[in-house]
């Protein structure tokens, strides 16, 4: 830090040892010609001008009884992190009320010694070190013409001493040969997909679910209470309106299934249908629903008896229940697709297949999925 | 006491071995005493600069318990209301975080506000940089860089809000995916990239995880250091003021004063954090339990910064379009996809351009080193206040459900309030603040020609009274006058230059006449000089008044 001889011979270290207060010498005075573009220079005046203060100097007074409450600061901050410490050794963790103790006692003990340690040195910056107001020259960003021409000149010397201009040959080829290396790391995400599937059959995945398979032993299978696992008898499943959250028989706890294989089940007085309904997938007035809403994903949750309204809770989109479950307002386009359903020998809820169209959020791959099934008279 | 006179030994000694090895004598020389102009808007930047590093340090300690795996375990832990649920380790590891290590709830919810704060402050911090045209040449590359940095934050929140696994941050990621996988021809290959096979997979806590506490950390942090240094570089912007040019940075040096008060409030940002972070709580895990596909907490609510696509997704009719029928191919569904993508592009696309189109309209190439202030650029300053004015109102129809709940307006009609002021409420915060911006600048002009308001009535000789105005202090004026008209581009008379035929060069030429010039002229004479501004006073009295 002594040396003040650098090889790069500006002239600002010539200059004498600065005083504090005086404005700092800017290595690069006079070594650009052209004045800065559009700036003014009214301003220079100011430029060792006495009358703009520079450091003024606290009252010794003052200052002293900043001392002391900036001492007394910095006392509080050591003696909250002495509690701190405490607190960490007294107070033991577990349920609820014994970290809530810790968590005040740690983080209240934190809080006060950083408090007091940052209002320890705002009052020394304030009121004991001299209040500032320095001055320090700007100069333009460019370099000089000379260097720029300097550079060009050796930029363009060392490419044509490298020969990459007038050898095409080894241009071309070494071209080549990075386009793929740019490539490869690409090809190396490739199995981030984990399913195996060719690329171009992944979407095919994405419009079936586990209510078209049947059970293991050939049956179709059952639809049971979301978090009981209790498969729902017809029969016990009569009070209209009515609902209830149903996931496959046998996959209460496969979230991939259960992403796109739950279901509301609503149970209607007959008459209380809508055309949009397709009677034929319903028993008994009890009508299922994927409850996979087909705006994002979200579960559609909410019922409201009265309207028949199936409301998602995460921007809203509404369904018509008694109507196919069709949009009735929010940002959902598609209806709910209707799950068709049955009852099995002993009266138990059963699937009588897939969804006939892709449950959930739409994907390019999807198509007009509903126009896909009318054209076929109601199968997908 | 007595002063120091010399360097004390056990800083010579080292200071001197580095120096011979580094040299960096020269660099400390110059830089010690570099000057920091003093402003209190000069401290978002700060605030969300020690965020950052409360969150490295949070997060880091976070790692040690954290465990970012989807396997199922059934708790077992001291928290009751959830003794033998089946969850994820990363959830029963979040839990154990809570209530098994000392300190880790304080940690954890350090961490969350600190993120809060970090993309809040990032965002002041923009808006200030933006109203003031600080973003002009030559900082225009530190300007992208913080446009960036913004929009990675943006996702390493997304990411980090989902680690915890819980019903709440499931929602999230449901929603995440929902527009993945909605995304034109690409949508399903990125989601099975992503999820490494259907939603939820058993893969995607573990990628956040490494994308959350490795990739994009170490991008904000490479980031962070380039701003840094270019702001070092560049030297910070100030405000016009008495003895304050565009060639010059007036303030206090670095060593000792603006070490200091960095540090001071480095702590200062802390405090408050931990003081969130203990006494105000944030996303309390437990009371969500595990995630489920088939479930969601009514209510549920992200974060704030994630506020306006959630409301941009509320908003949105429900248009999808099948491009080609009943194809297996060419389903876009609009109302995910616009919502997605159109707000957030705007706003990042306009606010990258935007030093550039403005360079391109006024034609000003100069190096601006004063910060103006707001009111003097009009258009500038109207043009932000109706982002945010579209950004609020995305904003606050997030929360469309609270909004009719609490003012009894039906959802159906809160929406459709939403829908139409996405483009009233921008407008009109155009015109309102450009009105203002005038306004501002006529008082301002008002001041420099006839004084201000001494409070002092003075009863006139016709009966009549009047103000005594008295002329504006020294500091006050160099602060007002410190302003210069925003250029425009000359249009040559009969023969426009080259880059101004043709209809974009017209259109360059209008844009520019609208947008640049002086709206409201400043007068160059001094308060006391009456005689120029006999119109500001009642007729012939100017003169007695403000003697
Ligand atoms: C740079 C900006 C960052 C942001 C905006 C951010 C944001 C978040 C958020 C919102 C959460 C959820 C917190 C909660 O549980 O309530 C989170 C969790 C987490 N973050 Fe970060 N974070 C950042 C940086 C980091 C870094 C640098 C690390 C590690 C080196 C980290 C490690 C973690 C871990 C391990 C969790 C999960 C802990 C848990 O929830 O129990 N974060 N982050
Ligand atoms: S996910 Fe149901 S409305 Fe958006």
């Amino acid at each position: 830090m002594t040396d003040n001889e650098h090889e790069t011979g500006q002239p600002e270290r010539r200059t004498p040892p600065r005083v504090i207060g005086t404005p700092l010498s800017d290595p690069l005075t006079g070594s650009l010609p052209e004045p800065l573009p559009g700036a003014e220079t009214a301003g220079d005046d100011h430029d060792g001008d006495p009358a703009v203060p520079r450091a003024v100097p606290q009252d010794e007074r003052k200052a002293r009884k900043a001392e002391k409450i900036a001492a007394l600061c910095f006392m509080l901050t050591f003696a909250a992190l002495v509690a701190f410490l405490v607190a960490y050794v007294r107070f033991q963790v577990g349920g609820l009320s014994a970290t809530g103790a810790s968590h005040i006692a740690l983080g209240g003990a934190l809080t006060l010694a950083l408090l007091a340690l940052a209002s320890g040195i705002v009052i020394w910056v304030r009121q004991i070190m001299p209040k500032y107001e320095m001055v320090q020259q700007r100069h333009p960003m460019a370099s000089s013409a000379d260097v720029r021409a300097e550079i060009a000149a050796t930029f363009v010397s060392g490419a044509a001493e490298s020969g990459i201009v007038k050898r095409r040959l080894l241009r071309r080829t070494l071209l080549l040969a990075a386009a793929p290396l740019g490539l490869a790391p690409l090809v190396l995400l490739r199995d981030l997909d984990s399913t195996g599937a060719p690329v171009a059959q992944l979407h095919k995945r994405l419009a079936h679910t586990v209510w078209g398979e049947k059970a293991k032993e050939g049956k179709p299978l059952r639809l049971v209470v979301e978090g009981t696992g209790q498969p729902i008898r017809a029969a016990d499943f009569n009070s209209p309106g009515g609902i209830l959250s149903v996931v496959p028989e046998g996959y209460e706890h496969d979230l991939n299934v259960l992403a796109k294989a739950t279901v509301i089940l609503i149970k209607f007085r007959p008459e209380e249908f809508k055309p949009g309904t397709n009677l034929n997938w319903t028993h008994d007035g009890i009508v299922a629903y994927s409850k996979i809403c087909t705006h994002v994903g979200c579960p559609a949750a909410l019922y409201e008896q009265t309207t028949h309204h199936i409301l998602c809770p995460c921007h809203q989109s509404t369904f018509d229940a008694a109507d196919g479950a069709k949009v009735v307002f929010g940002p959902a386009a598609r209806p709910l697709p209707q799950l068709p359903i049955g009852v099995d020998e002993q009266g138990y809820l059963i699937a009588l297949g897939d969804f006939p169209t892709p449950v959930g959020p739409s994907y390019w791959e999807r198509g007009d999925a509903e126009a896909r099934v009318r054209e076929n008279g109601g199968h997908s | 006491m007595s002063d120091l006179r010399a360097v004390p030994k056990r800083i010579a000694g080292p200071a001197t071995f580095l120096d011979e090895r580094l040299g960096a004598g020269s660099f400390v020389k110059r830089n010690m005493r570099k000057i920091f102009p003093d402003h209190w808007s000069f401290l978002l930047g700060e605030i969300a600069l020690y965020s950052f590093v409360i969150l490295l340090l949070t997060g880091t300690f976070l790692t040690f318990w954290f465990k970012p795996s989807m396997g199922e375990i059934v708790y077992n832990g001291p928290y009751a209301p959830l003794k033998g649920v089946t969850m994820s380790e990363a959830y029963a590891s979040s839990l154990k975080i809570s209530f098994e290590v000392r300190g880790g709830l304080l940690i954890r919810q350090i961490h969350h506000w600190a993120a809060l704060v970090f993309i809040g402050g990032m965002m002041a911090h923009a808006l200030r940089v933006f109203f003031t045209g600080a973003y002009r040449k030559p900082r225009e590359l530190n300007w992208l860089i913080g446009v960036v940095i913004l929009s990675i934050a943006l996702f390493e929140g997304l990411t980090g809000y989902s680690l915890p696994d819980d019903l709440l941050s499931g929602a999230g990621l449901r929603v995440t995916q929902g527009v993945v996988i909605g995304l034109p021809v690409v949508g399903t290959y990125l989601n099975f990239f992503l999820f490494g096979g259907e939603y939820p997979g058993e893969d995607v806590i573990s990628r956040f995880y490494s994308i959350h506490i490795l990739l994009l950390p170490g991008l904000i942090l490479a980031l962070v250091t380039a701003h840094l240094i270019l702001m070092w570089v560049q030297k910070h912007t100030q405000f016009p003021g008495k003895g304050r040019t565009n060639r010059n940075v007036v303030g206090a040096p670095f060593y000792p004063a603006f070490m200091a008060k960095s540090g001071a409030f480095f702590l200062f940002t802390f405090a408050v954090i931990a003081g969130l972070g203990t006494f105000a709580q944030i996303n309390p895990i437990w009371l969500y339990g595990p995630y489920s596909p088939a479930d969601v907490s009514a209510g549920s609510q992200p974060d704030f910064y994630m506020a306006f696509l959630e409301g941009a997704l509320r908003i949105m009719p429900a248009w999808e379009i099948n491009l080609f029928g009943t194809a297996e191919a060419g389903t876009i569904p609009l109302s995910v996809v616009i919502p997605a993508l159109v707000p957030l592009g705007l706003i990042v696309v306009g606010m990258a351009l935007y030093p550039f189109i403005e360079r391109w309209i006024t034609g000003d190439n100069r190096e601006h080193h004063l910060a103006d202030r707001p009111r003097n650029n009009p258009h500038r300053t109207s043009i932000g206040m109706a982002v945010i004015a579209f950004y609020g109102v995305l904003w606050l129809f997030g929360g469309n459900d609270l909004i009719s709940a609490n003012f009894q307006v039906d959802l159906y009609t809160t929406t459709w309030a939403g829908r139409i002021l996405v483009f009233a409420a921008p407008a009109l915060a155009y015109a309102i603040t450009y009105r203002i911006c005038l306004g501002l600048q006529r008082s301002d002009a008002a001041v420099l020609s006839h004084g201000v308001e001494s409070g002092v009535i003075k009863r006139l000789p016709n009966g009549g009274y009047v103000e005594v105005h008295s002329p504006p202090a020294e500091d006050i004026e160099a602060h007002l006058r410190g302003r210069e008209a925003i250029p425009v581009l000359a249009d040559g008379g009969d023969v426009p230059p080259k880059g101004l035929r043709g209809p974009i060069g017209r259109l360059r030429l209008r844009m520019s006449k609208a947008y640049g010039g002086e709206k409201i002229p400043i007068a160059n004479g001094h308060p006391h000089d009456g005689d120029e501004h006999p119109d500001m006073l009642p007729d012939g009295q100017n003169r007695a008044l403000t003697r």
